[in-house]
């Protein structure tokens, strides 16, 4: 018995072993063969939490702030935490029922859990922030926290700063390596997307240990691989906020654009495309709203057509037509046409504005009258240059001229997605009239501006820069520096410090076209319009445009010797370019060189600022969307008034509930339901109709900014 | 841990005490790494009493005092108690069913006040080893009757039964150890053959594919058959028994193992079982799941094996040195539910890793082989009986 047993205790002995080694063996597996466990403990319990750094500010060219960031407020609420609160003071400060309040935390409990901090209230104003702050210790389980947001004190520059919005699953897509993470903001237009990398700074990181509930424990490993926020570098651009907002308010209720640009170093001074937007409109919580409608209007409010509008050129293309024909040696300023009130050596008919014989007897007389004529002559002389075996040759060289201006191409200005215009290639023209089947009369409108040829108002702002430099000019450009430039952004910004000489063309002869451009401010087209104090040099046009009336242009510089400023304007639509465009270039002049406008001029800016040039489609579009609007204002009162009716049981029910509660709670509750049943009913109502999926999009914005 | 020093005659087995003490030790030093909270005042909280460390210091003071007692009573005390105590443990679980209070939808605790709970599940394992030995020790008692062993296996099983009806599965099976103890004591040994045998059989059920297993096993008793054919054509109930088994294995792999984790194990207990073999167990077979659902009964079900996979994790992150003491995230986060009890080992394994870990199975295992060479050396089979039981108890609550 004995022995047996003892094997047995042997046996039992093994089986222990055995379950050990099984154990250890396991051990074994989980500890040292796989690595998948400590990393995966890692990403459970270590968060990451992004310090987000200022973004950076831009200035114009007197360090004036075109935009800034500013603290706003926020009110959040960790549900848990919040027994005890004062519900009904903070309703009170809020202006909110009680009914509310729950509706509000029962959300907030829905989407974020009770354990995590959520926004009760976004975008607090000053006062509402002050009130809130000294009762703070009376509301348990809120807090408020700030967050950067932009503001632009100026109000100006909407197209040209752009915005920076929330980004999305396709930008992380293109920005794989840039370390953006969902909920980051990062710039979607203007200055602010060119420059996003320079303004955005270096984000930190720090790393909190976090319990299973995603509560913060501590910082891991006592901070030691945490990062500190580096924040965003200014920007100082060209632009004169005083000028830029002169010329927006000029363009109000029009369609156009407005260019101005320093010749002497290329930075653009102000650049407006009408219809323009508020920049803070974009910002805080109005700004998917706002956004949506602007991309809906039919005027196309974020459209910048100061860089992507394409515009025939017209006269205003006839000095640089002058400046090719002689760089290229075929004319001298005195040569001269004779015109008797047309060209026709084509056969087609191109009409002059002027009959007396002699109006085009030099470069000068030509451009001052702005002789159709003439401009067509040198035209058809460029591309029948003897030199060049036909017209087709002639024709890409005169082509690579205008490249070399800038003209149909992109400038490579500091902005997204600039548009190249046109300067038609060879290839459009064979396709049209069959190969080698064209020449220079088949293109003859060219010389005057017309045809297939489509400027940008900055490409003409440009092409008034490299006449008033004489033969040479910089890119267009906002950004002269960046505050401790590194050598990236040097040679970022290289290629706005380099002088592009196009010309070969003497001084003396461009010297012929300044005087006709003047001429045409003393007795020409722009007689009409004076900067006072200044000598300008000008050129008008009145573009024909085959959608409607024509388009109102002008271009310009001054002062007339060492110019300081070049400027295209054009309003759409607007049939003479004296008289709408010329005097808002002028008044764009006079600010920028006066620093103010002449007080007897100033009723002059308000008429032309109160000219309402909307084309009548346009604002037919605009009457049925507000017949539309009233339509459902109209709707939603008649779902109030409903919403009304169901209320009012509601509230005769909580009334019976808190027939317990303190007499004097009973009164506040009664004062407070008028206006808050308003807004409670404005919220419902939202869900009516289409607005709620925006709505519902806001809210989710607001709680991933959480 | 409810297990007593030993006495041998009235000599104390150093070794024994100081490992059980070492054990103890470290048991209270993970639970003080659960607890602990970065900046907290970990001291006062200690003195305060209120954390589950001091309460298992308390507890192991107070057993302590018991141990001495115990050290001092005359041994023949507990024979003669032994079957007063059983009947004791089995009235307390049956009362778990009158008073017993609500901890994580088992009603199987008795609440005692000042925090304390009690489960009689848990203190009935140490009366049933009483009985058992005092049952097996008693001179008119023959082991190898079978009479004599349905008895044994009925004083262990009753109480088995009782904590499974009060949902302690995990318990019920501790229950079950006392088996290894009474094939020492005769137990056929077949009978531990086939247990093992099952066990082997459901492990294979759960990984394999049903059907896959089936063939497989068809196959295998198909070649035993061919390759013992002459022994069969000599004895033709070798045949029969080969038919048998080989049906009662198709059946259980068919039939009895879907029953049991579907029917007799809690769904929390099968995903564990399912995903320790790398499975994954859809809950919505198990009946017990419903009963759990119904309204009244506020438990916070994870639809997924969250428990042991946190686990996993933890011990996995461990690496070979572990992470530190205070210093595993997964601990510090708690991330493993229930850490404090069922999981600790996971805080051992996070904090000292594989180093960690072994040495305290180490230790384990040294105290276990202790216990059973101490058994060995007992005149008495009572004492004998008895030890083993003890060493098989502390080894399940382990494993």
């Amino acid at each position: 018995m004995s022995v047996f047993n003892q094997s047995r205790g042997r046996v039992i002995q093994i089986i222990f072993f055995v379950i050990f080694i099984v154990i250890v063996g396991q051990l074994i597996n989980l500890q040292i063969f796989s690595s998948k466990y400590r990393l995966a403990a890692e990403n459970n319990a270590i968060f990451r939490k992004i310090v987000y750094p200022d973004r950076g500010i831009i200035f114009d060219r007197k360090k004036r702030a075109m935009l800034e960031n500013t603290i706003s407020y926020d009110l959040v609420v960790t549900p848990v935490e919040s027994k005890g609160t004062d519900t009904l003071f903070l309703c009170s400060i809020l202006n909110i029922d009680t009914t509310e309040y729950k509706k509000r935390m029962r959300e907030i409990i829905f989407k974020n859990t009770s354990v995590k901090p959520s926004i009760f209230e976004p975008l607090l104003t000053q006062e509402l922030y002050a009130k809130l702050y000294e009762n703070m210790y009376k509301f348990p389980g809120f807090i408020l926290t700030d967050r950067s947001v932009r503001t632009y004190p100026y109000n100006t520059g909407a197209q040209v700063l752009g915005y920076i919005a929330e980004v999305d699953t396709g930008f992380l897509r293109r920005h794989k390596d840039d370390g953006y993470e969902m909920g980051d903001y990062a710039g979607m237009n203007g200055l602010e997307r060119t420059y996003e990398k320079v303004l955005m700074g270096e984000r930190g990181i720090k790393r909190y240990i976090r319990d299973n509930k995603s509560r913060i424990q501590g910082a891991y490993e006592n901070g030691l691989f945490d990062t500190s926020a580096i924040a965003g570098r200014n920007l100082y651009t060209s632009v004169d906020v005083e000028v830029q907002q002169l010329a927006e308010k000029l363009l109000q209720n029009k369609i156009g654009s407005a260019v101005a640009i320093n010749p002497k170093t290329g930075g653009i001074i102000a650049m407006v495309s009408s219809p323009n937007y508020n920049p803070n409109s974009l910002t805080g919580s109005e700004r998917k709203k706002n956004l949506g409608r602007m991309l809906l209007d039919t005027s196309r409010p974020m459209f910048n057509r100061a860089i992507k509008g394409q515009y025939p050129p017209g006269s205003t293309f006839k000095p640089l037509g002058a400046v090719i024909a002689l760089d290229e040696g075929l004319i001298t300023p005195g040569y001269g046409f004779p015109c008797y009130g047309s060209y026709t050596s084509c056969g087609v008919v191109v009409k002059c504005e002027h009959k007396n014989a002699g109006h085009a007897g030099s470069l000068r007389l030509a451009l001052a009258n702005s002789c159709n004529a003439y401009f067509s002559q040198i035209f058809r002389m460029s591309i029948d240059n003897p030199t060049y075996r036909n017209p087709q040759v002639g024709y890409l060289k005169w082509k690579e001229y205008m490249n070399s201006f800038g003209m149909g191409r992109t400038l490579d200005v500091d902005l997204p997605s600039e548009n190249r215009a046109s300067v038609p290639d060879t290839a459009v023209y064979n396709k049209a009239y069959g190969k080698n089947r064209w020449n220079s009369c088949t293109i003859l409108t060219l010389g005057i501006g017309q045809d297939k040829m489509t400027a940008t108002p900055m490409q003409l702002a440009n092409m008034m820069c490299i006449i008033a430099n004489k033969g040479y000019y910089y890119t267009p450009h906002f950004v002269d520096s960046i505050e401790h430039e590194s050598t990236t952004d040097t040679s970022m910004l290289g290629k706005y410090r380099r002088k592009h000489v196009v010309t070969s063309t003497s001084d003396t002869v461009f010297r012929a076209v300044h005087d006709g451009m003047h001429d045409v401010t003393i007795y020409g087209t722009a007689a009409g319009i004076k900067v006072p104090g200044v000598e300008y040099c000008a050129k008008t046009g009145t573009a024909q445009n085959p959608h409607g009336k024509n388009h109102s242009l002008f271009v310009c510089f001054a002062p007339k010797e060492n110019p300081t400023i070049a400027i295209a304007v054009i309003v759409e639509n607007a049939g003479f370019g004296s008289t709408w465009a010329g005097p808002i270039g002028a008044f764009m002049m006079e600010k920028y060189l006066n620093d103010t406008i002449a007080t007897d001029r100033l009723a002059e800016v308000e008429r032309i600022s109160n000219a309402n040039l909307i084309p009548d489609a346009i604002k037919q579009w605009y009457a049925r969307k507000d017949v539309q609007r009233q339509a459902k204002l109209a709707m939603e009162a008649a779902s109030k008034a409903e919403m009304n009716a169901d209320l009012k049981n509601i509230n005769a029910d909580d009334e019976e509930d808190s027939s317990s509660t303190p007499a004097t709670d009973k009164k506040i509750n009664t004062e407070k339901t008028n206006p808050t049943k308003d807004r409670k009913n404005n919220k419902a109502n939202q869900r009516v109709g289409a607005l709620f999926i925006n709505q519902s999009k806001r809210l989710k914005v607001v709680s991933t900014k959480a | 841990m409810n297990t007593r020093n030993n006495t041998v005659s009235q000599g104390i087995d150093w070794t024994i005490v100081t490992l059980y003490a070492i054990l103890v030790s470290i048991g209270i030093l993970c639970i003080f790494m659960v607890e602990y909270r970065t900046g907290s005042n970990w001291f006062q909280l200690f003195l305060g009493g209120k954390t589950n460390y001091s309460k298992q210091l308390m507890f192991a003071g107070v057993c302590t005092l018991i141990a001495t007692f115990i050290l001092l009573a005359d041994s023949k005390l507990f024979t003669a108690f032994a079957n007063l105590t059983y009947a004791f443990g089995i009235l307390l679980m049956l009362a778990t069913f009158v008073i017993g209070k609500d901890i994580k939808g088992s009603k199987s605790w008795i609440a005692l006040g000042g925090g304390f709970n009690l489960q009689p599940a848990e203190l009935c394992k140490i009366f049933v080893a009483l009985a058992l030995a005092k049952y097996l020790s008693m001179q008119n008692t023959d082991f190898t009757k079978a009479k004599s062993q349905l008895i044994a296996c009925g004083i262990v099983l009753v109480p088995a039964v009782l904590a499974r009806l009060q949902h302690e599965t995990g318990l019920a099976l501790v229950y079950l150890s006392f088996f290894i103890a009474m094939y020492r004591e005769g137990l056929p040994a077949s009978i531990l053959v086939i247990g093992i045998s099952f066990g082997a059989l459901v492990v294979a059920t759960l990984i394999v594919e049903p059907n896959t297993l089936a063939i497989t096993l068809t196959i295998i008793a198909a070649m035993i058959i061919y390759i013992s054919w002459r022994q069969i054509k000599r004895n033709i109930r070798l045949l029969a028994i080969i038919i048998v088994t080989w049906a009662i294995c198709v059946g259980v792999q068919r039939f009895a193992v879907p029953y049991i984790f579907n029917n007799v194990f809690e769904c929390y207990q099968s995903q564990r079982i399912y995903s320790a073999v790398g499975k994954d167990y859809d809950c919505s077979q198990n009946k017990n799941n419903k009963s759990i659902e119904q309204p009244g009964l506020k438990v916070s079900f994870k639809p997924d094996d969250y428990n042991v996979r946190q686990s996993k994790i933890a011990i996995g992150s461990g690496r070979f040195w572990g992470r530190g003491f205070l210093k595993g995230t997964q601990t510090r986060g708690k991330y493993v539910p229930e850490q404090h009890t069922d999981f600790i080992f996971t805080s051992l394994g996070e904090a000292f890793g594989f180093v960690g870990c072994f040495g305290f199975l180490g230790l384990y295992l040294f105290l276990l082989l202790r216990i059973i060479k101490i058994a060995e050396r007992q005149r008495s089979a009572f004492s004998r009986v008895y030890a083993y039981s003890v060493a098989f108890i502390i080894y399940f609550i382990k494993a």
